[in-house]
Formats: structure tokens, sequence, C-alpha cells
């Protein structure tokens, strides 16, 4: 006969705040197996975990039922404990009275029989559990990182530095991101490209990165420690190994009008391109949908040219299976486009821009040099009106979170135009100025108080063109609501930041979830910001939120961290909930039939066929064989097998009917 | 083709200063097989002066007269004028998603539970004209050959998670109608900008003010006419003209025509059975350098 101990948790209030505790207690030891039962204010605390252990050894209990929280929280602590008192830790089960029970229903007798009947159904289960042992995995060492922006560059250095190898696959035709199209950045006005591209070339060189650009991740199986990785490497139609870089094919090629994507399309790229001058690796690709060789079977001129002859049309897709141990997402953000905005034009005019091509326009390395000219005839803009909140904080028809960047980049994009147009005058309209952060505040003051930035605090209701000028309709709310009109020659609009377009796809195709706007979701919002609630993927950048670059690179940072973290040990342990297929002496040798339904119903492929054969060789059986490793323990095979050959371990039939059975 | 019987809710404005609208939605409707079932005693739509004040009143009014429609078995009621239509779809959303409203309303209207359930749902001109767009061409007997702005004015498109019609900022759905009958509508910037509204008669000079602002942008894009669909947007750019004029330096001759007046003309309704005689600005059309042929 078993002999069952219930401790019961008082949560603080929590739940003896509703949950008469005592009577839970005293009916506890009426139930049938129960030799022990006690309440304490904290169990999980030092005298609590004592009081257990001490309970375990003087009443010499062999099975423990803990009363508290779910076991979401505390499980793996009071399986210790008992470990600890020499029992077997999957002899100790948990009652969740707190949320479901004293947190979700009032004080009343009705939530303590509640109570009582949760703390039943687990002295029923705790008498079925049989001692388990944990499962050990070995772990695939290497990391993947999808995207090679800032967030992706700064986790894959990170994780490499610690000594792993790391898989970095990005999308495009290069590194550097966002990132790499900004011209100067807040609060420092250091040049992005700077900054940036001393990070680029180091994971170029490092010996434990392996870079993958214009490739993308096509499916992840496995599970933590253990996933695989299936990566298209689209073709780049260049020998990557002969290519110089030259960039002669650039220069001869006769397409020269495909809007440049690096340039935000404020200029024109041949078809055979490398995205930006630092671009790494600084190796071209062919822009199939542009060629005009795909398009018509002639030209091929940048193959006759080519000094090192590493032109290849024939070029096909290669498909790459790794075995990968953790992920990190860190595939970014996209912008709103300006046609979302109906009262500000639609996108039909011209010099109605957003942040991203003023970035160009401000950059160096953009398409004016630096010089600030508006995209529809090239003058030089003597007024820019900046609008802030374009879509962010907008429930009906934008997003109703804030962006988070763009104060900060509007007060520099303003700061950078005073800079650069000499009597030039830039007017912010503004909700609120977000500037939290460190020297945040000052640089917006700066911005106002040194460089005349006017800002108005008001929205801007309309944006039309008036004689090829723009007319900004706004109101300033600070000067008693008057309306402001503004004859503007260029206006910029920080759009909202929003996620990218296939985010919800890739987050459903690695089993990543993701929050409405469909940014991918963390663990817990505070307590474990960089993982996802899949083990062994975790989060770095605006995937998960807007995000300003510390932001993102502390993160990025700090997911590296949780991947080194990972591969310090030397296998994983995973608990033994998994499911097991019956097995029984010759001639039976188990009540599988081999149907194989349940290989069918696994999400998992976790069920294979194991031939079951005698000593000379001949195969006498096919039955169903659970793979430990794959096992995720959903179930899903147990209720579909025709002979009950498969159950749970620790969620038996046998347990889960005699749960059902004593309420 | 069958005839469409949908409810008809005029409204004061349009047995009064603008009968005009009244009467060409009147000939239209019948013209194009529109069954208007007059909704029978019906009463004010609680616009500026009940909802200026008491905000019950301001749902209770519009509600009534759904109420009425509904106990004359109309499962839908169009209402040309703007206000009217905003009242009674914001009439509808209170009580339909505020249970305090309606149990407010009841109270008031003395009905019993449940009585408020299922009222007729409310449509504008151009929603019912765009619903039945299929009847127009074949019944256009005179190309409408001008080049108009269609002015939408507030009430219609806001707000637009109630009214659910059109594109809030940049409306289109009157453009569509005027390029059936064969007129072209220009790009402007002040389709819905406001138009001074009741202040018409406490503060003509806002009313002036912005009205100038709208005429000037229509002119300047070369439109031949103003199209609206609103007795207050008409009567403030028609009515007001005068301080309208003050305030512009070459004074506007542009007409301001109903878009129910528009298809009319298309349709080859006589001027005078559209109302056209009754407007303050002349209706004419600057003509055209080479006739147009009528379509066949």
């Amino acid at each position: 006969m078993a002999r069952v101990g219930v401790f019961i948790c008082h949560c603080g209030e929590n739940i003896a705040g509703t949950v008469d505790v005592g009577a839970v207690a005293k009916a506890a030891l009426d139930m049938p197996g129960v030799v022990h039962a006690v309440e304490y204010k904290y169990m999980c605390s030092d005298p609590g975990q004592t009081l257990l252990k001490d309970a375990i050894r003087d009443k010499k209990l062999d099975r423990v039922v803990v009363a508290a929280c779910s076991p979401r929280m505390h499980e793996p602590t009071f399986r210790r404990t008992t470990e600890e008192a020499g029992i077997n830790p999957f002899l100790c089960e948990m009652a969740n009275l707190r949320e479901h029970c004293s947190w979700v229903h009032e004080k009343a007798p009705p939530t303590t029989k509640k109570a009582i009947d949760l703390v039943r159904l687990q002295v029923e289960k705790v008498k079925r559990d049989r001692p388990l042992n944990p499962i050990r995995v070995p772990i695939t060492k290497k990391a993947l990182v999808l995207g090679g922006g800032i967030a992706g560059i700064q986790a894959a250095l990170d994780i490499a530095n610690a000594g792993s190898p790391v898989l970095l696959v990005e999308k495009s035709p290069s590194i550097g991101g966002h990132m790499s199209q900004l011209s100067e950045t807040f609060p420092t006005l250091d040049c992005s490209q700077c900054i940036l591209t001393p990070r680029m070339v180091e994971v170029a060189r490092h010996p434990n990165i392996t870079l993958y650009t214009y490739s993308e991740l096509e499916k992840l199986d496995g599970f933590i420690g253990n996933f695989k990785a299936t990566i298209r490497r689209k073709a780049r139609k260049i020998d990557e190994k002969l290519c110089n870089g030259c960039g002669v094919c650039q220069q001869k090629c006769p397409v020269k009008k495909i809007p440049d994507e690096f340039n935000e399309g404020l200029s024109n790229r041949p078809a055979i391109f490398v995205p930006f001058p630092q671009a790494v690796p600084n190796k071209p690709v062919i822009d199939v949908a542009n060629c005009t060789y795909y398009k018509t079977g002639k030209c091929r001129a940048c193959e006759k040219l080519c000094p090192t002859k590493a032109i290849r049309f024939d070029q096909e897709d290669q498909i790459e299976v790794h075995d990968i141990g953790a992920v990190v997402l860190a595939t970014g953000f996209r912008t709103m486009p300006t046609s979302n905005f109906s009262e500000y034009g639609y996108g039909k005019y011209k010099d109605v821009i957003d942040g991203m091509k003023f970035e160009r326009l401000a950059s160096a390395s953009g398409p004016t040099g630096g010089a600030i000219k508006r995209p529809s005839d090239g003058k030089e803009p003597r007024h820019v009106v900046f609008i802030a909140c374009a879509g962010s904080r907008d429930r009906l028809k934008g997003v109703p979170y804030c962006s988070k960047i763009c104060c900060m980049y509007t007060a520099k994009h303003a700061m950078l135009y005073q800079h650069k147009v000499h009597g030039g005058q830039a007017t912010v309209f503004y909700m609120d100025v977000r500037a939290a952060g460190k020297n945040y505040d000052e640089f917006v003051r700066r911005a106002i108080e040194e460089d005349g930035v006017k800002y108005v605090r008001g929205r801007v209701s309309r944006v039309y063109e008036d004689d090829g000028q723009l007319v900004v309709k706004g109101v300033d709310t600070l000067l008693g609501a008057e309306p402001v009109e503004i004859r503007a020659d260029m206006v910029v609009l920080a759009t909202a930041v929003q996620a990218q377009h296939d985010a919800e796809e890739l987050a459903q195709r690695l089993h990543v979830s993701y929050d409405p706007y469909k940014f991918f979701a963390e663990a817990h919002p505070k307590l474990r910001p960089v993982e996802t609630n899949t083990a062994g993927i975790f989060l770095a950048g605006a995937c998960q939120a807007p995000r300003d670059i510390p932001e993102t690179v502390a993160q990025a940072s700090g997911a590296a961290v949780k991947v080194a973290g990972l591969f310090s040990q030397p296998e994983l342990t995973r608990e033994p909930i998994i499911a097991v297929v019956d097995r029984q002496p010759p001639p039976v040798f188990s009540s599988c039939v081999g149907c194989f339904l349940c290989k069918s119903a696994c999400p998992y492929q976790a069920i294979e066929e194991e031939p079951i054969k005698n000593r000379n060789g001949d195969v006498l059986k096919v039955v169903a064989k659970v793979n430990p490793g794959l096992c995720q323990g959903c179930g899903t095979c147990v209720s579909t097998c025709r002979t009950k050959a498969i159950d749970l371990q620790g969620f038996s039939n046998e347990q889960v009917f005699a749960e059902l059975m004593c309420i | 083709m069958t005839a469409l019987r949908i409810g008809y809710y005029p409204g004061c404005s349009l047995t009064g200063t603008s009968r005009d609208f009244g009467e060409s939605t009147r000939v239209v409707a019948e013209a194009l097989d529109i069954d208007l079932a007059e909704i029978p005693e019906w009463n004010c739509c609680g616009s500026s002066p009940a909802h200026m004040i008491d905000h019950v009143m301001s749902v209770a009014l519009p509600v009534n007269v759904l109420l009425k429609a509904k106990k004359a078995g109309l499962a839908e009621v169009m209402s040309p004028c703007s206000a009217c239509y905003s009242r009674l779809v914001m009439g509808k959303h209170e009580v339909e998603t505020s249970p305090a409203a309606k149990a407010q309303v009841e109270k008031v209207l003395a009905c019993p539970s449940g009585a408020l359930d299922g009222l007729p749902k409310v449509l504008n001109v151009i929603e019912l004209l765009a619903r039945i767009s299929d009847r127009i061409p074949p019944k256009v007997t005179r190309k409408f050959d001008q080049t108009v702005a269609c002015y939408y004015g507030c009430l219609m498109v806001r707000p637009p998670k109630v009214t659910g019609f059109d594109r809030t900022e940049d409306p289109v759905e009157m453009d569509k109608l005027v390029a059936l009958v064969g007129g072209k509508t220009i790009d402007w910037s002040f389709k819905t900008e406001c138009c001074g509204a009741s202040f018409s008669i406490s503060r003509t000079s806002v009313v002036g003010r912005l009205g100038a602002k709208i005429l000037q942008d229509a002119v300047k894009r070369k439109a031949e006419a103003v199209i609206v669909a609103c007795p207050m947007c008409h009567s403030n750019l028609d009515l007001r003209r005068g301080e309208i004029n003050k305030r512009l330096e070459k004074p506007a001759d542009i007409p301001v025509l109903f878009i129910t007046q528009v298809i009319g003309l298309a349709l080859g309704i006589p001027e005078k059975k559209l109302g056209l005689h009754r407007h303050f600005v002349r209706v004419k059309f600057p003509t055209k350098t080479a006739p147009t042929q009528a379509v066949p």
C-alpha cells in the first residue's frame, strides 16, 4: 500500500485567501493511501522544502502530492526536493490550486470543494506513478542564426567567439540588413556603415562562422539540441570561388533601370549586381527576373567580359541539410509602406517619402552622395516636414503600438537636414516625444535648441499638392488647437515598424508563437525575453518587437549567451514523459498489430517501424517503436492506437481513468 | 427588371431647403425602378439640434425612425441627406453595441425589450446607386460629358467603423458613379474637407472661408462642377456663394449639383423635374468645342 503525503501551500494569500487550506488538509487525510497531510505558508521556501523532506523521512512516505501553484512554476523545485529525500522525482505530483482554483474563483465553500477534488485527482494519479528516469540526449553544438542584420551578426559573432560553430543564413545577397542602409546613428551621429562594416568583415573572416547569403531556411525538423535545418542556397549564377569582385559585369550589364532596393528605389541598378560597395560577400548575383538572357535567351555580356570566367547561367539552387543544436531568429522588420496613408497622398506624391528613403538621401554612400535633394526634381528642399507616428499608435488605421525608434530617428533626420541644408527649416509634427534611453532626450533637445528644428505638437490631417508644392495641414495643440498650414518641399513620414511579410508563415513553420502583429513571441515578457516557447529557438532584434540598435545588440548577445549556455552542457536531460509501445515475451512480442495509424498521426515523426526477427534473421512481425529523442509526449498516438498497445509514461491510461473515476 | 423596394427617409432638408435633392432622388429612383417607400409618420433624425444638447435624444430619435420603418416591414432604409444618414447609422450602432444605451432608448420610446432587435439597415444614396449601378448605363440617353469634382463632405464616410462605407480619407464611390454616366472626375485634395456645416447659420464667415478653399482647389484643377450628396454641403457651397466669393480673387461661378441630378441629366430627365432651377448658382457648363455624340 502506497504511503502518500499531501503538502498544501498557502502561497501567502494567493491560495489561502480563497481556499480553506485547513479543510483541504483535513479532507486529504481521509483519502485512501494518504498517511500525512499538512499546510504551510510557502512550500517553495527553504523551510517549506525542509518540511517536505523531513516528512518523507519521518513518516516513511513513498509518494508526494504538492498542492500549490502551476507545475510550470515549481514542479522542478519539488521534484528535486523529493529526489534529495531519496524518492524517485517522478513520484511527486502537483495539484494546481492557484491558477486552476484560487485565482479564478471567489472565496466560497465550492472553491474549497474544488481544491479538495484537485488534490484527490493527484492522489489517485500519484498512487499509480512508476519511477522514471530522465532521458539523456546528445547536443549538436552548432548554431543556426537566421538573418544577417545587426542582430544576426552580433549573435553569430558572440556564439562563434564562445567557441561554437555558427551557420549564418541571410536571404539577401549581402549581410548588413537595415543598419547598412542608415546614414548616421542616434544619439552619437556616428556613421552607421563605419561601425557596422568591421563587424561584417569579422563575420566573413571568423573561422567558426559559415556564411550563407542569398539563402533561406526551408524546413526545420527535430528538437532542441538535435534540429535538422534544410537550407536553400539560391543560385547566384556566379562561381563564388572564381569571382574576384572586380565589378566589370556590373558596368557592362546592358540592363540599367531596375530600382535599387538598397537605395530604396531612389536610384537604379543593373541586372547583375552587388547590393552596395561594402557588401559581404562582395560577389554579385544575377537578378533572374530582370536579366535579358533569362528573358530572351540572348545577351550573356557579363559572361563574355568576366575576366575570371565566373558566370554560371546554368547554376541551380542547392538544398543542404545541416545538423543544428540551437536556432537564433534575427529576421528583422519592415516599415509600413507610404501607400497605406490615404491622407498623405497614398504614396502618389514623389516628395512624400519614408524614413528609410531619407536615410539613403542623407547617406554619403547614397544616390545623392549625402546631399539632401528631393526625389521629384532633385532640388534642395527649403522646408521639410517630418510626421512622426505615421501609422503607429493609430488603432483605427495603423497599428496600436509605439514603433519606438521613430522619435529618435526623426530627431536625427531633422538634425542632419539642418546640418546639411543651411537656411533650411525642418518642422516635426509629433504626438509625444518618447526619448527614453541613454543620452536620448539630450539628443532631441539638441535638435530643438541648437539646430533649430521646429517641433509642433499635433497631428497632420492631410498632405496635398498645390502648384507643385506640398501643403501640410495640421494642428498645433499647444497653441490652443490652432490649425497650422505649412507649404513644404518634402515630407518625411516616420512609418510604423511592422513584422516581416513572411513572419507568420515562418513562425508556423518553426512552431514559434507570435503576437497579433506577427512579431515573434518571447517565452516570458520580463524574465525570458530572448527565448521562445519552443526550446532551443531564441530571438534577437526587431523580429520580436520594434527595437533600436543598442537594444538589438544587447538582445542578440543575450540570445548568444543562451545558446552558449546550452552548448556548455555535455548532454541534454529530457523529461521521460514519452509514449512507449507494449513489449511482451514471445510468441506475442507486442500487442501492436502493426497498423501504423500512430505513425501517420504523430506530429513529430517519432514513430518508427521495428522488425522483430528470430535468430535466423527472419522477420516475424513488424511493430511500432517510439524514438525517445523525438517523442514530445503529446499522446496523439495513444488515442489513435486501436489495440491500446501504446501508453504514455507518467500519464498512462490507467492514471487518467483513475483521476476521472475519483470525482 | 424587378422593382427594388426600399425604405425612404427624406428628413427635413429634402422637403425644405434642399427640395431639389428630394425631387431629383424621387425621379431618378422612379427611372431606375426603385420603389421608395416613405417611412410612415417619420420624425426628426436628431441631427444638430438634438445631438448637441442631449445624447439620449440624439439616439432615441433616429432609432424611433428605424423602429417605424421596421414596423412598416422595411428591411432597409435609404436616407439621401448625409446628416440624417449619419444620425440613423450612429443611432443603430449605439443600440446594437451598448446594452446601456439600448435600455435607455427602450425606456424613452416606451417600447418592450426586443423591439429594437433587427432594426433596418441604413444606406446613403451613393450606396444605393452603387448597388444597382448595372441598371444605369443602359438607360443613359445623354452622356454627362463634364469634368467634375466629387465632394463627399465629412459625414458620409465617418466614423469609418460605424459607416463602413468607402475609403475614409479618399472616397471613390461617387467618382465611379459619375464615370458610369460618362463624366470625368478630378483627383483633388478636398474630397472630405469640412464645409462649415451648421455654421452656415451662426457664423457665415467660417463657411465662407472653408468654402473658398474647397472651390478654389476645384476650379484650379479644372472642374466644371462640384458634385455633392449632402444638403448641408450643397447649401454652403451654393447658397453661401456670396460669402465665399468675398474671399476669392476671382469670383467662382462653378455650379454645385447633387449626384442624383447628375444621374438624372444623363438619364434624360428634364432639368426642371430635377430641380436645377432652384439653385442659387446657375447650372451651366462651358460649351464644348466639339459637340459630343449621344450614347446610343
